[in-house]
């Protein structure tokens, strides 16, 4: 990245441009469609935050590049030229509010993919050097440790002792031929290690091999939020020898919304080949296992609750039916918020938002979205199932003395667990 | 120049070079989209991207939910309007259709005139709706740039002089008439270049929008 400038900013914006985004610029009417449904401009009212607006600076180079009217205007000196002072105040637009969360791409009128053109803007901006502080370490980290938190080998293994002393079974760690390559978020390493005492105890009822892999344990993507295919590309490729190697049949995608979309839908494209696994989220494997009457629960939650969809699940990512019909299982209570499933609001901090400081304020403010949401609801706890939506959530609540928990929907599946299959068996 | 020649020229060579440039412009803008091509999906579908493609041209015309129609109803409602209205009166005022059927040889029923003047009204009416939207409201007063002012105009002029010639308003009925169709000649000779070229290229836009989130599964 120490190489960054303008003119390399500006040739990786124009890689980007293909034949869905010139048919894009060339339909949008500004009809501003896009800002009523994007979170950051509902909620603070700032007409600068509309959605194709982010992409203005990548508008003008396809024009100036790649139309003949716009090739001969340039020719002429008629066009305004991209410079660094633009797109260093594009930052704030492309990253601190923009989660990449897909609304808008929902509701425009004509069919752009608003989403994915600020996703592609991520490309130039990084590689120009244009990208967040926040961010910058966090794909430095991820790169050169495994982790955007700095989260080493170590630390997984203090956590699995942990697991292991309390499920009384044994955490596998490189096992060849399993079927299920299990990858974790930093966070989930962190902050939320009830994901692996859950999925421990739901493979052992189910009866399912799987492992862990002491040189990829890590999900999330560092190089999909800054808009970085190079970084990106690096940390599936960990991923995709890890699966090779162990010769796994299946990954599995934690909770967590763009680790999902970098390895289930990115992945293949950002190393240049298909795989030769399948890649699932954790929700798609409960569910198959669930409808295979592998996953029995017992008991319900009483608890009146609702579901928070992550929007790289659900709008990018088409896992909408899973947690419903999880969910079904034990929480008779359950409710849908208003806007739910592919139409849900985003928490305010995805697609790197929450890894760049300079994003913390309008976070807050764009959170205010989804506490009128549950505030219309009155439930007691909320469910989902990303560690980072779930971050976001308990920060926002805590911010607005609302008093919800907020629980990971495996996490809440395996308090239910029906447990037939004794534990002391496999307990090392 | 007097009324008659005007009217002769504008039905004539006017017409001749604005299509000329409509349909150069248009195949160009199309070859510009197209030839920059789009990359192969390597990841394993969940659906049909090209079902899912053409389900998205028809279903993006309708409302995406009820909140969404609520939230940005009076674009909805002026867009409406304005693109059945535009239908109406290009398609289906009997003296278009007789332009028509001297071009591509064949015709369509026409509905009777004043059916399609009450169209052109509501028409203009929600174009005059959309302009102050335009100029009051905040994110469009913000995005707006001369382009969408100038292609307001474009469309509007056509209406409103058409309007005109078919009362017989304001001009003599040769000169309105010749005005009439050298605006429309001016949207055809434009179209293409401006962003009125959504007309044809918003279902290149849909097909790959919906193409692209239908191999994901998801409904778009």
């Amino acid at each position: 990245m120490s190489e960054a400038s303008l003119e390399r900013g500006i040739a990786a914006l124009k890689e980007q441009i293909d034949a869905p985004v010139a048919a894009f610029f060339s339909s949008c009417t500004h009809c501003g469609m896009c800002a009523d449904a994007c979170l950051f401009h509902t909620e603070t009212g700032c007409p600068t935050y509309t959605p194709i607006y982010k992409v203005e600076p990548m508008r003008r180079l396809w024009e100036q590049e790649y139309t003949l009217l716009g090739r001969a205007k340039k020719a002429l000196g008629l066009s305004k030229p991209i410079t660094e002072e633009e797109l260093e105040k594009w930052q704030s637009k492309v990253y601190n509010t923009c989660t990449l969360c897909g609304r808008c791409s929902m509701v425009c009128p004509v069919g752009n993919d608003i989403t994915g053109m600020i996703r592609k803007m991520r490309e130039g901006m990084s590689a120009g050097g244009f990208a967040p502080e926040g961010l910058i370490g966090a794909s430095e980290r991820a790169v050169e440790i495994g982790s955007p938190m700095g989260v080493r080998l170590p630390a997984l293994k203090a956590q699995i002792k942990h697991a292991e002393k309390d499920t009384g079974l044994a955490i596998p760690m490189d096992v060849e031929g399993a079927e299920y390559l299990v990858l974790l978020s930093s966070m989930e390493i962190m902050n939320y290690p009830e994901y692996l005492h859950a999925i421990t105890r739901i493979f052992h009822q189910a009866g399912k091999t799987w492992t862990l892999c002491s040189e990829a344990f890590e999900a999330t993507n560092s190089g999909i939020q800054i808009g970085s295919s190079d970084i990106a590309a690096e940390l599936v490729g960990r991923v995709v020898a890890a699966a090779e190697k162990l010769k796994v049949k299946t990954v599995i995608s934690p909770e967590c919304g763009h680790a999902y979309t970098a390895i289930r839908w990115e992945g293949p494209n950002l190393v240049h080949k298909e795989f030769g696994f399948k890649v699932q989220h954790i929700l798609e494997v409960l569910d198959e296992l669930r409808a295979e009457g592998l996953l029995k629960t017992e008991g319900i939650e009483e608890a009146k609750l609702t579901f928070h969809d992550p929007c790289q699940l659900v709008r990018r990512g088409g896992v909408v039916e899973q947690p419903r019909n999880l969910l079904d299982m034990i929480a008779p209570n359950f409710v849908e918020m208003e806007d739910s499933g592919v139409m849900n609001w985003c928490c305010g901090a995805g697609g790197g938002v929450s890894a760049n400081e300079d994003a913390d304020k309008v976070r807050n403010k764009a959170f205010n979205r989804k506490k009128k949401q549950l505030e219309s609801l009155d439930i007691d706890v909320v469910v989902t199932a990303c560690a980072n939506c779930r971050i976001q959530l308990e920060d926002g609540l805590e911010i607005n003395e609302m008093d919800i928990p907020i629980l990971g929907l495996t996490e809440m599946l395996a308090e239910h667990l029906k447990e037939d299959k004794p534990v002391e068996e496999e307990t090392s | 120049m007097n009324s008659a020649d005007f009217l002769l020229w504008v039905r004539g060579t006017g017409l001749q070079i604005a299509t000329v440039i409509f349909v150069f412009g248009v195949v160009l803008r199309l070859f510009e989209i197209l030839t920059l091509g789009h990359k192969k999906n390597l990841a394993v579908t969940r659906g049909s991207g090209f079902k899912e493609g053409f389900r998205n041209i028809l279903t993006r015309s309708l409302p995406r939910d009820k909140n969404t129609l609520r939230r940005s109803m009076f674009t909805i409602v002026t867009g409406y309007v304005l693109h059945i209205g535009l239908f109406v009166v290009i398609f289906l005022l009997a003296p278009h259709i007789s332009l028509f059927e001297g071009i591509f040889g064949f015709g369509w029923p026409s509905i009777s005139t004043p059916i399609v003047d009450l169209f052109a009204v509501l028409t203009m009416i929600a174009l005059l709706a959309i302009l102050y939207h335009r100029l009051t409201n905040p994110v469009l007063k913000f995005l707006s740039t001369k382009q969408d002012y100038f292609v307001w105009a474009l469309t509007f002029v056509p209406l409103i002089t058409g309007y005109l010639s078919y009362h017989h308003l304001f001009l003599n009925y040769n000169w309105m008439l010749g005005i009439h169709i050298l605006s429309v000649e001016l949207l055809m000779i434009f179209l293409p270049f401006t962003k009125l070229s959504h007309a044809f290229t918003l279902f290149i836009a849909r097909w790959y929008s919906g193409s692209m989130m239908g191999e994901k599964g998801v409904k778009s």
